[in-house]
Formats: C-alpha cells, sequence, structure tokens
C-alpha cells in the first residue's frame, strides 16, 4: 500500500463511520453491553477475593507459653519462620484483661489478677497466607516452652476450600464471559460488514487489494469497539464508585470493605478497554475475510 | 491480447459445465459482442477472463501470460487493466457520483490531485457534468450505467468487460451507452458486452461470439444476434 492508499484508508474509516453513524452506535452499544456484563463478573470476582484473602489472612494462632518458657526466645524463633506476617506477644495479666472485655465485663476476673491468674502468656500470630497456618501451626508446636496451639483447624480448611472452588468457579465463569463477549463482538461486527458487503464486492472488481479492504473495516472495528468499551469502563467505573463507597460507609466489619485500590481496579479497566478494541479490530478482520476468498 | 484454449468451467461435478471447451482469441482494440440465452455462460466467460473464477481444465492467457499461474501482485495487477460495468450498476449508494468514480481511484492508490483532475473529465466524457454532486439514487438508470462506465474507464483500463450493460435502460439510453462503448474502443480500449440485446447487436455489426449451453457455437466478424440476422 503506497502513501495514497494508507491516507485514503484512514480518511474511509472515518468517512465511512460518520456515514453509517447509528449502526456503528448500535454496535458500539451492544459491545458495551457484552463488556459491561463481563467487567460487573471481574469486579464481583474481585470483591469476593479480597473478602476471602480478609478473612484468611486475619486467621490467628494462639500460642500459649509453659509457665517457664522464654518469650524472648519464642519471639527469635517466630521471626525466623517463614510466612509470619505479624505477631504479638500478650502478657498473662493483658490476657486476663482481654478475657474480661470480651466477656463483656472487664471486673469480672479483678480477682484472678496477679498469682491466681489461670491464664499463660500467649502469641498471637498471623499467617501472610492461610495456606500456611497448618504448617506453621506445627511448627511452632514444636517450639520448647510452647504448651499447645490453637487456630481454628476446622474454619482454615473450609475458606481454603471455598477459596479453591470460587478461584475455579471465577475462573470458568470469565472465561465464559469473556468468549461469550468476544463471539457477541465479532457476531455483531460481523452484521456491520455484511450490511457494506456490495461495497467490498465493488472495492474488489475496481482492483482493490485484500489489506486495502480490510484496513478500512479494522479501523472502524477498532473505534467502534474502544467506543464500547470505553462506554462500559465509564459506565461501571461510575456505578461501581457510587456502589463502593456507599458500602465502606456502611460495613462494620473491615474484610467486608469493597476494593477501592486503584492499583487492583485499573487492570480490570484497562483490559476492558484492550479486549473491546483488539476484538473490535479482530471481528473485522474476520468478518471481512470470508467476503475476501479468492 | 486474450487466448483461451479449450477453456471449461464446472461448478459442481455433475452439473453440465458452465463453459464448454471454449476455444478463441481477441485482439487489442476490439468490439465483441457475447450473445446467447440466459445461462449459456456468458457471465461465467467474463468472470472468468476478469480472474474471478478460476477454470476447470483449459488455458486462458492474457497479453501472453496464463492467468492461471498469476501470484497475487499480478492477479491485481490484471484486474486494475480491466473495468467492469454491470447490469445494476453496482454504484455505492451512499458516495455520489463524483466519489463512485473517483473510488475507483482510490482503491488503487492514486494521489488525490490525480483523482481531481481526471474524475470530472470522466464525467464530461459520459455526459454527466452537472452531475457530480448526486447520489446514484437521485438520477436516472441511464445516468447510473452512465457512472459506471466512468467508474470503469477513469483508470484507463485494456479491456472493458460488461455484463448486460443495457439491461436495465430504456431502448434510448442503450443506444447512447452504446455510442459510448463505441467510442472507447475506438480509443484502443478493447471492449466484450455480453448481451440479449439483439437489436443492437443487429445494428452495430461488430465481432459477435454465440455461446449455447457453454459451448462457443459461433464466432463471426460483423456478425448479427442470430444466424439469420
Amino acid at each position: 500500500m503506497n502513501l495514497n492508499a494508507i491516507k485514503y484508508c484512514l480518511r474511509q474509516g472515518v468517512v465511512s463511520l460518520r456515514r453509517n453513524f447509528w449502526l456503528a452506535l448500535v454496535t458500539a452499544g451492544m459491545i458495551a453491553v457484552s463488556l459491561a456484563i463481563l467487567g460487573g463478573f471481574l469486579l464481583v470476582a474481585l470483591n469476593v477475593g479480597q473478602i476471602l484473602h480478609g478473612i484468611a489472612s486475619n486467621v490467628e494462632i494462639s500460642v500459649f507459653l509453659r509457665d517457664d518458657a522464654d518469650p524472648e526466645q519464642i519471639r527469635t524463633r517466630l521471626t525466623g519462620i517463614d510466612g509470619v506476617r505479624e505477631y504479638t506477644f500478650v502478657p498473662r495479666e493483658q490476657g486476663l484483661a482481654d478475657f474480661g472485655r470480651a466477656l463483656g465485663d472487664s471486673a469480672l476476673f479483678v480477682d484472678l489478677a496477679g498469682e491466681t491468674n489461670p491464664l499463660p502468656d500467649m502469641f498471637r500470630v498471623r499467617a501472610g497466607d492461610s495456606a500456611l497456618v497448618e504448617t506453621m501451626a506445627e511448627e511452632i508446636r514444636a517450639f520448647p516452652g510452647v504448651e499447645f496451639v490453637d487456630y481454628g483447624k476446622e474454619l482454615v480448611a473450609r475458606l481454603l476450600g471455598i477459596t479453591r472452588w470460587l478461584n475455579a468457579l471465577f475462573l470458568v465463569v470469565s472465561s465464559l464471559l469473556a468468549a461469550s463477549a468476544v463471539f457477541l463482538i465479532v457476531t455483531i461486527i460481523r452484521l456491520s460488514v455484511m450490511a457494506r458487503q456490495e461495497e467490498i464486492s465493488v472495492m474488489k472488481y475496481l482492483g482493490a487489494s485484500n489489506l486495502f479492504i480490510r484496513a478500512p473495516f479494522f479501523l472502524e472495528g477498532m473505534v467502534m469497539g474502544w467506543a464500547g468499551a470505553l462506554a462500559a469502563v465509564v459506565a461501571l467505573g461510575a456505578a461501581y464508585h457510587r456502589l463502593a463507597f456507599s458500602l465502606q460507609r456502611e460495613a462494620l466489619i473491615f474484610f467486608l470493605q469493597p476494593v477501592t485500590d486503584p492499583e487492583k481496579l485499573w487492570p480490570v479497566f484497562a483490559g476492558l478497554l484492550v479486549l473491546g478494541t483488539v476484538m473490535g479490530g479482530f471481528g473485522s478482520l474476520v468478518s471481512v475475510r470470508r467476503f475476501l476468498r479468492d | 491480447m486474450i487466448e483461451l484454449r479449450k477453456l471449461t468451467k464446472n461448478y459442481g461435478s455433475n452439473s453440465e459445465p458452465a463453459v464448454a471447451d471454449v476455444s478463441m482469441q481477441i485482439e487489442r482494440g476490439e468490439f465483441v459482442f457475447l450473445v446467447g440465452p440466459s445461462g449459456a455462460g456468458k457471465s461465467t466467460l467474463l468472470k472468468l477472463i476478469f480472474c474471478e473464477q478460476q477454470p476447470t481444465s483449459g488455458r486462458l492467457y492474457f497479453l501472453g501470460r496464463d492467468t492461471a499461474r498469476f501470484r497475487t501482485g499480478e492477479l491485481l495487477k490484471h484486474r486494475r487493466r480491466i473495468g467492469m460495468v454491470f447490469q445494476d450498476f453496482r454504484l455505492l449508494k451512499q458516495k455520489t457520483v463524483f466519489e463512485n468514480v473517483a473510488f475507483a481511484l482510490e482503491v488503487i492508490g492514486r494521489s488525490t490531485r490525480e483523482i481531481r483532475m481526471k474524475v470530472p473529465a470522466e464525467l464530461a466524457e459520459v455526459g454527466l457534468t452537472g452531475k457530480a454532486s448526486a447520489f446514484p439514487g437521485e438520477v436516472s438508470g441511464g445516468e447510473q450505467q452512465r457512472v459506471g462506465i466512468a467508474r470503469a474507464i477513469v483508470k484507463d483500463p485494456l479491456l472493458i468487460l460488461a455484463d448486460e450493460p443495457t439491461g436495465n435502460v430504456d431502448r434510448d439510453n442503450s443506444r447512447q451507452l452504446m455510442g459510448l462503448f463505441e467510442k472507447i474502443s475506438l480509443g484502443g480500449t478493447t471492449v466484450i458486452i455480453a448481451t440479449h440485446a439483439w437489436d443492437t447487436v443487429d445494428r452495430m455489426r461488430k465481432r459477435v461470439l454465440a455461446m449455447e449451453k457453454g459451448c462457443l457455437v459461433r464466432d463471426e466478424q460483423r456478425g448479427g444476434y442470430s444466424h439469420e440476422s
């Protein structure tokens, strides 16, 4: 293609979009709807993932010490374990006070303070990953000076199961949604290309190269895909912003907070934009191809 | 310029061939009528010459080159040397008369300057000065076919292939359009017209190739539509 042809293709892409404005608008609208459904699902998946991660990362291992244990020694050994996110030492007096507060009566155990305090010193340990909790607990249990450890074994196992199941579900459903969005985009673009079948056949009779015929359609497809994706991103972004901030105000438990971190959100929105644009162009190429045989 | 050697086109293994064992030659600048009943193979023969379809057997030479051996680039070059004219005009409704003619130059990458110079000249040639900004739906059938002819000749083709070009126009327009084709032929361009317009063929007395059931049954210089005419 020479420079005149490239200039023509660019101009033709713009002119054609203007002349087929309503068809292009409907196409972009349909792309927007299909991408908004996919994007909405991805945001739900992202939030569920965060909630599960929140729960999992708050699973606590309570490490109860023997009376003769040296807390400093345990502290040193805890520091050496991979995967420990944080730990706090709870002296037996504070443990008793916390217990009293948890039962709703801080004065309840006043008599038990001092030498009669039945609680041992303890460490509260948090793992960075809930999958590590069990092995970590076993490792800590073997430390000299550790009486026993408790970490809600059943909860962790259940949480891991749910996380694995949800991850698989999200992968399958988002793949299906992405595939159906791609199929829908290609079909919509194909319809818009079919509406201009005659133009393609005339171009062939006039001796246009296949590349020359494809280029304006490719450009148009990309613009329609991008416009549709942009509409989906704007609508989804606005709806999510509203919903997330109202949830943020009302959610009492911190791990039920919606995802608001831009670092986590932008890949979803950028992905939708890229998917829409690429699929628009790809859909056009596939659709035009069937008219270019021979 | 064009040489056919035992050219055959079969659309299905069990069907009768659309073009059967046709051999002939057409020289540069010739004006040829291709006549015969519907389904005789006229349109298929034009498509084979344009290389829109490939023959089942036989050879087709264009300017001494075997068209079956054309690579993609050569095929494009071949098609750019041919101007096609259709019964249904095949104009793009959303483009103006000027844009339809310009389209033929744009798709082969000609410059805007050349387009601005050539298109008005060709429109004047076919008698459409003043209709440049009209859309196809706003002009008569005869005028639409003139646009089709202007679009075919604007790229200075070596050959014009016209498939029933007067099929959708009245008698007067038909006569004028044939006059245009004759003028084009006198300029050195080869013209092949597939037609049912027996009166035009009888009146113009050009070379006639008659087809029946895919076979070439008559090749006559200064011939009539039928053997007797």
